[in-house]
């Protein structure tokens, strides 16, 4: 398999590069556009939305990714990667722009300021449970019928289950920061629809 | 296929460790207002420092500088949708009490502030919201991360413009962790005795070739290039404080320090963005400083 790209503007890089390279898979950080040759994939790690969101303006990212995720690219995002995925971004800055692949509308810090930042188990169906680190996470609202939930939350709030784990064809988000544990079942799960795809 | 949560998650080491691992790569920049908040996070700052005066009108100012104003943090609490961080004296738990009940995102620790303690620093095991704290070399980073500290940033020389302290002590902290590296595992316990330092920290230093929080870099910085030097000598991330709204040209600036932190290794880049910015800061030699705040705290 070819490369998975990282997006390597800001964040929590290291650690999905970590995880990549412990499930086998040679990662590729990716800071200018000409980094994005031949990538099978790409994660966008956590970190701050707007930060990161600013870089792919300045370093000329933005249109060529957008391209690539149109043109069906396997992507994954964490927190602020789900956020720069999301369809609509709530409580966000007014010029908040986002690459629309998944159809959720996700609340920025929607659990809260960092006070409230929480890990709790997560279920995903039948493939077991992965521990879940919130960190000034967004939350998901709402979302369209092409997307798979594939895991919830609810956070005791009176507010219900909220989905933490979608998947609309080959797009994934999360709420959380697996790559911040050494499960590596969620990074697993995306390369397993990733190489089924190839096939 | 519904979790819920336990109650005893709020707080673990793993969210206020995490929190600083978001800001890696990143640009934390002091602002005294929200119209300078919102320059930088429209710059791409991942996070704001709140506070009164930056510290080179701290320093020209003298007396006693103390927490900001509450109604000042939260104003800029509301301006901006990145974290918002503030300062508390070393050793006053209670101005970090209250700046645990205004929300804030992170409190730093600050040798900028006129310290409430000579002996203790604060006990930051005690609050849910993480702590930064200052360090001048490992010995005193590791007795901040005993103390409960998420993160560390080299102290530098706050309110300078001169990047000479921040390089001295990256360069220390780097130089005693490659020492540990280096050791035999028995000798460790005396290194721990010179370093003053927690053994087990000492060892875990030993083990992985850094410190078990992230490092990032104050005290000086001001332009693109001071960026990418700390980030080449080893910082995960930088503070900025009168750096930029002291320069004469703040939003580009603001926007030059924050790519050259993301390209810090790419000299094209870092070129690019330095070129026709204004002037930087004046700054201040060292030498010729009364105060050295980076002696606060120990």
């Amino acid at each position: 398999m070819r490369p998975i790209g990282v997006l390597s503007l800001q964040g929590d890089v290291r650690e999905h590069v970590a995880t990549l390279e412990n499930l086998g898979v040679a990662a590729r950080r990716i800071r200018r556009t000409s980094d994005l040759e031949g990538i099978e994939g790409l994660i966008i790690p956590g970190g701050e939305s707007t930060a990161i969101g600013h870089l792919l303006v300045t370093s000329g990212l933005r249109e060529p990714l957008a391209t690539l995720i149109g043109d069906g690219l396997p992507v994954f995002g964490t927190c602020a990667g789900l956020i720069l995925l999301a369809e609509r971004v709530l409580d966000g800055r007014d010029d908040q722009w986002s690459f629309k692949a998944l159809d959720v509308a996700v609340r920025r810090n929607g659990y809260g300021r960092q006070i409230a930042s929480f890990e709790a188990p997560i279920e995903i169906g039948e493939r077991g449970t992965v521990p879940g680190v919130f960190i000034r996470a967004p939350r998901i609202e709402s979302f369209g019928p092409g997307v798979n939930v594939l895991a919830t939350h609810d956070h005791g709030d009176g507010t219900g289950a909220h989905p933490v784990l979608v998947r609309q064809g080959a797009a994934w988000g999360c709420s959380f920061h697996p790559e911040l544990t050494s499960d590596v079942l969620v990074h697993g799960l995306f390369l397993d629809a990733l190489r089924e795809a190839l096939r | 296929m519904t979790s819920s949560l336990t109650p005893s998650s709020v707080g673990s080491a793993l969210v206020k460790r995490g929190l600083a691992d978001m800001l890696r790569g990143g640009v934390i920049m002091d602002v005294v207002n929200p119209e300078q908040a919102k320059i930088a996070e429209d710059a791409g700052a991942v996070a704001v420092m709140a506070l009164e005066r930056v510290p080179s009108d701290i320093r020209r100012d003298g007396g006693v500088a103390r927490m900001s104003d509450p109604q000042m943090i939260q104003e800029i609490q509301a301006s901006v949708t990145i974290p918002v961080m503030a300062k508390a004296r070393i050793g006053h738990f209670a101005e970090a009490q209250i700046l645990q009940a205004l929300d804030v995102d992170y409190i730093d620790e600050s040798e900028v502030l006129t310290p409430a303690d000579e002996e203790n620093h604060i006990d930051k095991w005690d609050f849910t919201v993480p702590f930064v704290c200052g360090a001048t070399n490992l010995g005193e980073a590791l007795r901040r991360i005993a103390e409960g500290a998420c993160l560390i940033r080299s102290k530098g020389e706050a309110g300078t413009g001169n990047v000479v302290e921040a390089v001295r002590h990256l360069r220390t902290i780097n130089a005693q962790m490659r020492r540990l590296s280096s050791a035999d595992p028995s000798e460790l316990f005396a290194l721990a005795k010179d370093l003053q330092a927690p053994v087990a920290l000492v060892q875990e230093v030993a083990a992985t070739g850094k410190l078990p929080v992230p490092l990032f870099c104050a005290g000086g910085i001001s332009t693109p290039a001071d960026a990418s030097l700390v980030l080449q000598l080893g910082a995960e991330a930088v503070f900025v404080g009168s750096g930029i709204f002291k320069s004469e040209d703040p939003v580009r600036m603001a926007k030059a320090i924050v790519e050259a932190t993301t390209h810090f290794e790419d000299a094209a880049i870092v070129a690019k963005v330095s070129t026709g910015l204004g002037a930087a800061m004046r700054g201040a030699e060292t030498a010729s400083l009364e105060q050295r705040l980076a002696e606060r705290g120990w």
